[in-house]
């Protein structure tokens, strides 16, 4: 097990060195500092689980260096070292966020009972942060993928990779259920008790993209005013799904690429390196194949994350899938809106079962939720589902083109769910001409 | 001379029941053991606004004082022990090295206004003076409450320990020998 990382600080020799002494006896890995600068440097070589930090020093006292700290670290556990004279500056310090203080000399049996509450705060945090993130990554997706024989061949081919820690990129058009499979594949792997961490590098602007993969120290850019952990680093211990990974921009895939064989990187504007134990599972709707040839991805990151291939197939080539997936959704939404489940009528189940889905699952789940909404009678019509009109059909001939635009832009967004590289695919166009559409419209992508 | 751990009775403390603390600790650790009286000049590690001798100061005086042909040294006391930054301390030792002291000023039921009890005081010597050696021999505090390792910062620690090593914490000295070559 990881020894808990301490920081000493305090300007006199003897208390850092018997604290020292104390700690290491403790099976604590302890660092020690002189004064705060000192203390603010340590802190650059990497995170500590505890601080202890005297009140009186020359130059930045215990106060100044706990706000300096929390603007680097809000969650930093502070215990501050005060003489019997400061206690009121002792409990400023806990007004200002330390977790304790304790008054020199300190009885052993309190400085035990302290440092030990506040590691198991830190820890209750820690796991309080990691449970939010499976319950909401449980209640984010639901287990019902199909029972055609072409899903139940997809279901294979993730029970048989689940167990390893091999890389796989899954391919299938958008809207198919990738991210399904790859929770699936989460859900069956010895790190299912760890989150899944998912990015979608399509809806993500390039220049975010980084921070949020990487995370960023404080001051790294403009506005980043707190230290921030990337994906990589969340992901630790559990899987990074990284959604659209070919439009991965052509800078950041190298990066990408160091951080994917040595599990090693740095936040943006930082020097200290990180590691994250965490298995990766891309997805895409592109051929990756022919962008490598293109030259527009890397031929080593391809290589690196394709170890196993899963292909989901899209809708329109297991139509015995649709009712299913369509009783699961008109179930799923009843539970959410707190109406009773509705029945399909055999005329609704019809048109399901015609139309093309050229938005495959999502297109099915949308449309459902939708009829669930808008629908009145104790069954599920026809006209309740918003399919995909013929270009020529109900458009009146006397609307601008502007108009017709923001409207279409904004359909083929809601469609693709807000995913811009998807939706600009659709529409022809490059991600930068379709922000700024969205923007001239004052359209939003969620 | 064979290495060997020295059990250093310091300025004239001489229990009764310090034959039975080396054939103990000897049991426990499985090697020899020896007493020997010492003196040390206590002057200098003296805080008088404390009443009480630093243990850091003292520690390194008896490194001076290690067995001829190597060895360990545990320094035993009835002065009462701190360390700065700490009320005091029931004894102290070098992670990984070769020195270590216990003070059982604060094992005496005496000092909590009990009727004295030289068997416990004995049983709690050996805890404290074992305990500093598994320091000595690399080991650090044992999340085990019974293991003689687990962190004593109250006697009624001391008395909830035993005075043996967990089976965890004897694995990890399974391969340390007992005195360093």
């Amino acid at each position: 097990m990881k020894k808990p990382r301490i920081l000493i600080v305090d300007d006199e020799l003897s208390v850092r060195t018997s604290l020292r002494e104390w700690f290491l006896e403790d099976g604590f890995d302890v660092t020690t500092a002189e004064d705060g600068l000192d203390a603010l440097r340590r802190l650059d070589e990497g995170p500590f689980d505890l601080m202890i930090v005297d009140l009186k020093m020359p130059g930045m006292d215990g106060i100044s260096l706990q706000r300096r700290v929390r603007e680097i670290d809000p969650s930093a556990t502070i215990i501050i070292l005060t003489a019997f004279a400061s206690v009121e500056t002792a409990v400023e310090a806990l007004k200002m966020g330390a977790f304790d203080y304790v008054t020199k000399p300190v009885d052993p049996d309190e400085l035990s009972h302290t440092v030990r509450k506040a590691l198991e705060r830190k820890h209750l945090t820690e796991e309080n942060l990691r449970l939010r993130e499976k319950v909401s990554e449980l209640a984010g997706g639901g287990p019902i993928l199909g029972d055609s024989p072409a899903m139940r061949h997809v279901l294979e081919l993730v029970e048989t990779v689940a167990e390893t820690d091999a890389s796989v990129v899954i391919r299938g058009e958008s809207g198919t259920g990738k991210e399904l499979v790859a929770r699936a594949i989460h859900a069956a792997s010895p790190r299912r008790f760890f989150p899944l961490v998912a990015v979608n590098c399509g809806a993500i602007p390039e220049t975010l993209l980084e921070s949020e993969l990487f995370g960023h120290e404080k001051g790294a850019f403009t506005g980043a005013h707190y230290r921030r952990k990337g994906k990589l680093e969340l992901a630790h211990g559990g899987t990074l799904f990284l959604d659209e990974i070919g439009e991965i921009p052509a800078k950041m895939q190298v990066d990408l690429l160091r951080a994917l064989e040595t599990h090693r990187f740095t936040r943006l504007g930082g020097s200290q390196e990180l590691e994250s134990d965490f298995r990766l599972v891309c997805a895409t709707n592109r051929d990756l194949e022919a962008l490598v040839r293109d030259g527009e991805f890397r031929e080593d990151l391809y290589y690196r994350i394709h170890v196993f291939g899963i292909d989901v197939p899209p809708l329109r080539e297991r139509p015995e899938d649709i009712p299913i997936l369509a009783e699961h959704f008109v179930r799923k939404y009843a539970h959410q809106m707190g109406r009773p489940v509705r029945e399909l009528s055999p005329e609704a189940e019809e048109l399901l079962r015609r139309y093309e889905w050229p938005g495959n699952v999502r297109e099915l789940e949308n449309a459902i939720e939708r009829a669930m909404v808008i629908g009145q009678a104790n069954r599920i019509r026809p006209e309740d589902l918003p399919l995909r009109e013929t270009p020529e059909s109900g458009q009146p001939a006397d609307r601008s083109l502007e108009a017709l635009e923001k409207e279409h832009v904004a359909r083929v967004l809601r469609q693709e769910s807000g995913n811009v590289s998807a939706a600009a695919r659709v529409l022809g166009i490059d991600r930068g001409t379709l922000y700024n559409k969205m923007k001239k419209y004052g359209i939003r992508q969620g | 001379m064979s290495a060997e751990v020295l059990l250093a009775f310091l300025n004239g403390y001489r229990p009764a029941w310090q034959e039975e603390l080396r054939l103990r600790v000897g049991r426990i650790l499985a090697h020899p053991v020896r007493t020997a009286p010492l003196s040390i000049d206590l002057r200098d590690f003296h805080a008088p606004e404390r009443a009480q001798f630093h243990a850091t100061l003292l520690l390194a005086e008896l490194l001076r004082h290690l067995p001829e042909g190597g060895g360990r040294i545990v320094g035993i006391t009835d002065v009462d022990l701190y360390i700065p930054v700490l009320t005091f301390v029931f004894g102290q030792a070098q992670l990984s090295g070769p020195a270590a002291v216990v003070s059982v000023m604060r094992l005496h039921n005496e000092y909590y206004g009990l009727p004295g009890d030289e068997t416990l005081l004995l049983e709690r010597a050996v805890k404290e003076v074992v305990h500093e050696l598994g320091h000595g021999l690399g080991l650090v505090h044992c999340p085990d409450y019974a293991c003689v390792m687990s962190s004593s910062t109250s006697v009624e620690d001391v008395d909830l320990k035993a005075g043996e090593f967990c089976p965890a914490c004897r694995d990890l000295l399974a391969d340390r020998p007992a005195v360093p070559s």
